[in-house]
């Protein structure tokens, strides 16, 4: 949220002068506001409930930031191959449960760290082994392309799993562009460094002790598989920065960590390059982390997982994990010959 | 210090206040939604931390008592003990329920499969052992038994230590720490820890 539109002079509630009806749990006040931002309504009344609420969550010692990330609405098509009759995870549960450990371990962290993230000015540059060289702009990453919806399953290595709709385009027709060489082999994507304002990139203790920056890859064919899309929101909605904002990679056959979050450079290379989680534990993440039921973390099952949907804490359901996650149409064809067991 | 009966009375009401007011502060946070949207893993860590927390507490109690010469200090650990075992109980529950959905296949499975969680299963057994004997009426029965017995809590800390080491994904920093504290802790007592071997 802007500047709050409070002037000295106008008549305003006292932070203890709110009647029972104002006291709405923390979950239904977010997503007010948001249905709020959502319709474009102004930003006073959304604000003088904002300072009103944050006053009461402060004593319970919720130290959340009283500015929340501006998101804005975005205008796309809907992708009618990718769309779903399973139930979406709420807007709420995919924006409070994240794993970006630039802002902390904790699932809540994210969110809790990263609602003053800067992405206007952002660059994305997609460089290495191709004959033209691009960099998109914060503008360009919402205009290059014409951005489709697509609704998603996302598998993480923790075995649960969310579903979700995500904004973007094809990440093979962004690569298409910049007209890779016939060196070409693999993809490596490289999230933003700026220790300043990712707390976890300062201090080994916040981010869990990745080195920093956080680096993925994929192969060419993987890359430009109909399925890798390039994220730039959720719901309809630029990303929140817990989510990866401005733009963020979504390979829904393989598990989350291989969904890089907030990239600044796509670069197209020879050989396969390092993958961060790769680097921390190579016996329990590999190259590839494509979802498969039948091989196991060495710590826990993958043979099924816990789905986020709506509703409270025992609404949630254990299902039994597809092979690729239920993409198997799509990219099965990518492994052929290759052992799953050894290439996990 | 010398502490009349009354006086003691209200330091275990104490006590227990103390060791109850981090489950209203989950029960606030998932339900506020500042344990985020989906607050699982939330509570199992929360609940763990707190079990080995209680547990690192219930082992400070004697050498304070010795060192400061509080004999009734020592009155408290029984009731310091069990609340370890109230919330290893919540701990294991939460995961069972919250993110096994009660799969007791599944629970199966993993206890046999996976090291970390044999051992925590393998510590939580010493704790509800504890627990049972730690009536009154038993103690005397069971005599010099019951020390022995009892004197498991050792391995117990030593196996939750593990657990915790072995369960995170990366960030190892705590777990050391924690680690750091059970040597603390257990080398109080090392004269007692090597007479087990002598035996």
């Amino acid at each position: 949220m802007k500047a709050k539109g409070f002037t000295k002079g106008i008549a305003q509630k006292a932070a203890w002068d709110m009647s029972e009806s104002e006291v709405t749990p923390e979950s239904v006040f977010k997503q007010r506001r948001n249905i709020i931002k959502a319709l474009g309504l102004g930003a006073a009344s959304a604000s003088l409930s904002t300072n009103v609420q944050a006053g009461l969550f402060d004593v319970f010692g919720n130290d959340k930031p009283k500015k929340a990330f501006e998101v804005s609405p975005l205008t796309f098509t809907k992708n009618q191959s990718y769309q779903t009759s399973e139930i979406l995870t709420p807007e709420n549960k995919v924006i409070s449960h994240n794993n970006f450990y630039e802002f902390g371990t904790r699932k809540t962290d994210p969110q809790d760290n990263a609602q003053g993230f800067k992405v206007n000015p952002w660059q994305l540059k997609i460089e290495g082994e191709v004959e033209k060289p691009l960099t998109l702009d914060y503008e360009d990453l919402y205009k290059l392309i014409a951005l489709e919806e697509r609704t998603y399953r996302l598998r993480c290595v923790e075995a649960w799993s969310m579903v979700i709709p995500w904004v973007g385009f094809s990440l093979a027709e962004l690569i298409k562009k910049a007209n890779p060489t016939s060196k070409a082999k693999y993809v490596a994507f490289e999230t933003l460094y700026d220790p300043e304002q990712m707390p976890g990139q300062r201090n080994r203790y916040v981010g869990g002790g990745v080195s920093y920056p956080y680096v993925e890859g994929l192969t060419l064919p993987e890359a430009m598989n109909e399925l890798s899309f390039l994220a730039v929101g959720l719901y309809g909605k630029t990303l929140p920065p817990q989510n990866g904002a401005p733009i963020r990679l979504v390979v829904p056959w393989k598990y989350g960590f291989k969904s890089i979050k907030s990239i600044v450079k796509i670069r197209l290379v020879e050989k396969m390059p390092p993958t961060s989680w790769n680097i921390l534990a190579p016996h329990e993440y590999g190259f590839y982390a494509n979802v498969n039921p039948q091989v196991d973390h060495p710590r826990w099952s993958q043979a099924s997982e816990r789905r986020i949907g709506a509703g409270g804490l025992f609404s949630a359901k254990r299902i039994p994990t597809q092979m690729y996650n239920g993409y198997g149409d799509q990219v099965a064809s990518l492994y052929k010959g290759l052992d799953l067991r050894k290439n996990f | 210090m010398r502490v009349t009966p009354k006086q003691l009375f209200w330091i275990k009401g104490l006590f227990h206040l103390v060791a109850l007011t981090p489950i209203v502060f989950l029960v606030l946070n998932v339900f506020s939604g500042g344990a985020g949207g989906d607050p699982v893993q939330y509570i199992i860590h929360y609940t763990g931390i707190g079990a080995l927390n209680t547990l690192l507490i219930t082992l400070l109690i004697s050498p304070i008592a010795k060192k400061m010469k509080w004999p009734w200090l020592m009155r408290t650990r029984r009731l310091v003990g069990l609340y370890v075992f109230a919330y290893a109980t919540l701990h294991i529950a939460a995961y069972f329920s919250l993110d096994l959905l009660f799969e007791w296949r599944l629970l199966g499975e993993e206890i046999v499969k996976r090291p970390y969680i044999l051992v925590g299963a393998v510590a939580y057994l010493i704790l509800v052992a504890l627990t049972v004997t730690s009536l009154k009426k038993l103690m005397s029965k069971m005599g010099r038994k019951w020390q022995t017995l009892h004197n498991l809590i050792y391995l117990a800390v030593i196996l939750v230590a593990i657990h915790f080491f072995w369960s995170v994904k990366s960030e190892i920093i705590q777990p050391s720490i924690y680690i750091g504290l059970v040597i603390v802790l257990l080398s109080f007592r090392w004269r007692k820890l090597i007479g087990f071997f002598k035996d």
